[in-house]
């Protein structure tokens, strides 16, 4: 079973996150990188489908230089192997062109089975780049899966909305997984050591057969006009009890609407 | 912002970005209420081992990490930072093999090694007796051969892990004769005629068992005697010469953990219209923190690069251990008066770490034996 997961390289959301002033892209150089701790889960359940069907684990990720750091998180957990698709023309990409990109790379790693993602990125956040892949790919889609398991050519999985509905698909499917699906591995010193020897692939637009106009700002369907930082956190009212102390609590609740 | 550390290759900061992660997460939260209930994080040690600290200094032919002391060090004083608990039980646990990775023959290494430094095993280390702590020449449990096995009786005192640890490294007497009567065995946990006695009650670390260790006539196969009869005392000093180092760096964990603590609270702390870290008498005592934490540092540093380097080692190891535990004493001391009374409070983490640093000056070698063992080889080799 040939398993790619998709790994992206997102700010730290611990540390200060910002805009570029010119364009109000994401300043992904300026902060400390990790890979998008909702990803884990997709490589951790990678891992342990690959481990109990003796299947291979690719690590796909697309973005700047730095990106490489979260294939080789996914390398450092256990993955067999990287694909890092870096091109200049892929800044400010949206979703779609996201979608064309990653669907021309797995078409070009060829004879994958099944696809697992995130939920969600922890940056963008948009969870629509499953969905868009599976449609580019004609993959079938299960969408925010608790828990899953390959048998043959069938993926079974469970998915947590309001109501929970366990599906199947045939493979080749693509999977995004929630944070309740397993409990993702720390790396081991020894996955740290192996991962150095692991191959990481670097492939252009050209490599995919892209061309430069169908990506990157320009070609997004929507552009970030301005960005605004989320005010500083405020100290909160305090309400000394003189006696009155639950009045004024009622009325303070009643001056939100909360009462 | 973390310590500065010397990472010899990209690997070496992703190993201390690893420690790190593991210690923010797994330890640091799970410190305070477990030194308070005195359960031992058996599962923490099982994770350490998965993740490949249980023997980092250990050859990767047996399945060790292969990293110079100077490294493994560095991943001893990350853990202590977060929980001097765990990281006391990796030093010990690499203690208790270094007989066997040292004096065992290539077959006990092929056969033992391999389970013992790459996975979640963990190791006890029994030389001290009731009546034989510094003077441990003096040791009587007795181990007398029966063909193919020794038979071992006698009492073990100060045991960290015992009862919870998967093997022992036990020093007995085959002879009569002091030092010279000493063998080392590689005894499993399992063994029958092996028990243990209730957890001391200790001033801290509280949630690493201590325990004495009873052997009333254990059977350990000849097979399972490191190095030759007689050779026992030799490797057991040889041993605590690389177990120091460990709690060296230990000690300076626990001292950047108080110190990071204290500047904390002094920045914060607001006395007289403005934070205390600006009063000099409170800024002065932090520099004196700071200036102590990093000569630790350097000092063990110093030492295990020597080790790495494949020289004698053993007064540096001694001069490492003497001042970073009295450095850990006194900067946890001054951290609580740092703190005012809320350093002598239990809200607060320097009330513990106060305590914990008391035994480093006694463990391993008390800084008596310390100074003993710098000025024998002042008086043997000189300055």
């Amino acid at each position: 079973m040939k398993i790619v997961v998709l790994v992206k390289h997102v700010p730290d959301a611990a540390a200060d996150r910002t805009f570029h002033e010119a364009d109000h892209t994401t300043d992904r150089v300026g902060v400390d990188g990790i890979l998008s701790e909702l990803d884990e889960y997709a490589v951790e359940e990678a891992l342990k489908l690959a481990g109990s069907e003796s299947g291979e684990v690719i690590a796909l990720t697309m973005g700047p230089e730095g990106s490489a750091d979260a294939i080789k998180r996914a390398l450092q957990m256990g993955a067999d192997s990287g694909v890092h698709v870096v091109d200049d023309a892929l800044h400010g990409s949206d979703a779609l062109a996201t979608s064309h990109v990653l669907a021309e790379a797995i078409g070009k790693i060829g004879e994958v089975d099944l696809v697992l993602t995130g939920m969600a990125s922890t940056d963008g956040g948009m969870s629509v780049v499953p969905a868009m892949l599976a449609e580019r790919l004609g993959f079938a889609h299960i969408g925010f899966v608790g828990e899953m398991s390959v048998d043959g050519g069938t993926v079974r999985a469970r998915r947590d909305s309001d109501v929970t509905e366990t599906v199947e698909a045939a493979t080749p499917a693509i999977v995004s997984v929630t944070d309740q699906i397993n409990e993702p591995r720390y790396p081991s010193f020894k996955g740290i050591m192996a991962a150095k020897k692991k191959p990481v692939e670097s492939w252009s637009l050209a490599d995919l057969g892209v061309a430069a106009e169908q990506v990157g700002l320009d070609a997004a369907w929507s552009q970030v006009q301005s960005v605004t930082k989320r005010p500083e956190r405020t100290q909160g009212e305090v309400v000394t009890d003189d006696g009155d102390g639950g009045i004024k609590l009622a009325e303070f609740l009643a001056s939100r609407k909360f009462i | 912002m973390p310590v500065a550390r010397i990472t010899p290759t990209p690997e070496v900061g992703d190993l201390f970005t690893l420690v790190r992660d593991i210690g923010d997460a797994e330890l640091r939260p799970r410190a305070d209420p477990a030194e308070a209930s005195g359960d031992y994080p058996r599962d923490v040690l099982r994770l350490i081992g998965r993740s490949g600290l249980l023997g980092l200094p250990y050859d990767d032919d047996v399945g060790g990490g292969a990293q110079p002391y100077e490294v493994y060090l560095q991943v001893l004083e990350e853990l202590a930072m977060r929980w001097a608990t765990v990281a006391l039980g990796v030093s010990v646990h690499t203690l208790a093999c270094w007989p066997l990775a040292a004096f065992g023959t290539a077959e006990q290494r092929k056969r033992w090694l391999p389970d013992m430094v790459s996975g979640e095993l963990s190791g006890a280390y029994c030389l001290s007796e009731p009546h034989a702590g510094s003077d441990a020449a003096a040791l009587s449990t007795r181990a007398v051969r029966d063909g193919e096995h020794y038979v071992l009786t006698g009492t073990k005192a100060w045991v960290t892990h015992g009862g919870q640890a998967d093997f022992y490294t036990v020093f007995a007497r085959t002879s009569d004769g002091g030092s010279r009567g000493i063998s080392c065995f590689l005894v499993p946990a399992d063994a029958g005629g092996l028990s243990f006695g209730t957890p001391e009650r200790k001033m801290g670390l509280n949630a690493s068992p201590t325990t004495l260790v009873y052997l009333d006539e254990v059977r350990v196969p000849t097979e399972r005697r490191l190095g030759d009869e007689g050779d026992g005392f030799g490797i057991a000093l040889q041993a605590l010469d690389s177990g120091r180092l460990g709690i060296a760096a230990i000690a300076t964990g626990l001292g950047q953990a108080a110190l990071e603590a204290s500047v904390s609270y002094a920045k914060e702390r607001e006395q007289f219209g403005q934070p205390i870290i600006t009063h000099q008498g409170v800024g002065f005592m932090l520099a004196d923190m700071a200036a102590a934490v990093e000569s630790a540092r350097a000092l063990y540093l110093t030492a295990a690069s020597r080790r790495d380097a494949g020289l004698a080692y053993r007064h540096q190891a001694s001069v490492a251990k003497l001042v970073a535990t009295d450095n850990a004493m006194r900067v946890t001391t001054d951290a609580v008066q740092v703190f005012g009374g809320a350093g002598y409070v239990r809200d607060y983490p320097v009330e513990r770490y106060f305590r914990e640093a008391k035994v480093m000056q006694i463990f391993e070698g008390t800084n008596q034996i310390q100074r003993l063992v710098i000025a024998r080889d002042l008086e043997r080799n000189g300055t």
